[in-house]
């Protein structure tokens, strides 16, 4: 399916990237398995993306759990837990 | 009444000129209030120099929107409005403004207290502060999320 990615504050710093479109395999039903197709890039993804110890996701701008479906032209965000205030 | 009581911006503000515009022309109102968010000159036993704020455009709004509209369903507040600044600040800067109108201080303290913990632990929003040992994203804080569950068990 096709989604459009997000990446906020150390996780766009240390990706490189804020933004991109992707097509994803059969294979990625939820925001976990997308977590593991993208770290499979290899560095810096996998440590980004397996060894950040918290990171949250939103779909469509809404915070969701790991376990949230996905859905076709999607807007998929990652980054750490939020520090404003 | 402002343009928008969910506001996000680059500028400063001005608390007084805002408080005016949300309780005028509202006579029910008997009480408001007000939390004023500034920067630090220390965090974590550094010296901060400075920050910058980013956000998630879009989900930020919405995020804000929901919190303001479950503080709303819980409390018998009239208006809240939200106005959280983004980009470079400096020590002694305002980063945020909470300010709730109700007819009594009760509601109003209770729903300031609630959307402002809320937006610690539910709203996009990252610091990354200037030190003298360089620059560091903030960590978030425990407390904040203890300060949120807590409106769970009230």
């Amino acid at each position: 399916m096709k989604l459009e990615l997000r990446f906020f504050a150390s996780l766009r710093e240390a990706l490189g990237v804020s933004q991109e479109s992707i097509n994803t395999p059969e294979s990625v039903k939820t925001i976990a398995d997308l977590r593991v197709h993208l770290a499979e890039r290899g560095l810096p993804w996998v440590e980004v993306l397996e060894g950040t110890k918290v990171l949250r996701c939103a779909l469509n701008q809404h915070m969701v759990d790991a376990n949230t479906p996905l859905q076709d032209g999607a807007e998929v965000a990652f980054f750490p837990p939020v520090t404003g205030g | 009444m402002p343009n928008s009581l969910i506001r996000i911006q680059e500028t400063n503000f001005d608390v007084s000129t805002e408080l005016a515009a949300l309780r005028k022309g509202d006579p029910r109102v008997g009480a408001v209030v007000t939390f004023l968010g500034t920067v630090r000159d220390m965090n974590d036993g550094s010296q901060v120099k400075g920050m910058t704020l980013e956000h998630y455009p879009g989900m930020t709004e919405k995020a804000l929107e929901e919190i303001i509209s479950q503080a709303k369903a819980r409390w018998d507040i009239y208006q809240a409005l939200v106005i959280h600044r983004v980009g470079p600040l400096l020590p002694e800067d305002q980063i945020v403004m909470v300010a709730v109108t109700s007819a009594h201080r009760g509601e109003a303290f209770a729903a300031c207290e609630f959307i402002m913990d809320y937006l610690k632990t539910a709203a996009p929003f990252w610091k990354k502060e200037d030190t003298p040992d360089g620059a560091r994203w903030v960590d978030a804080r425990i407390a904040d999320d203890i300060a949120m569950v807590r409106w769970n068990q009230k």
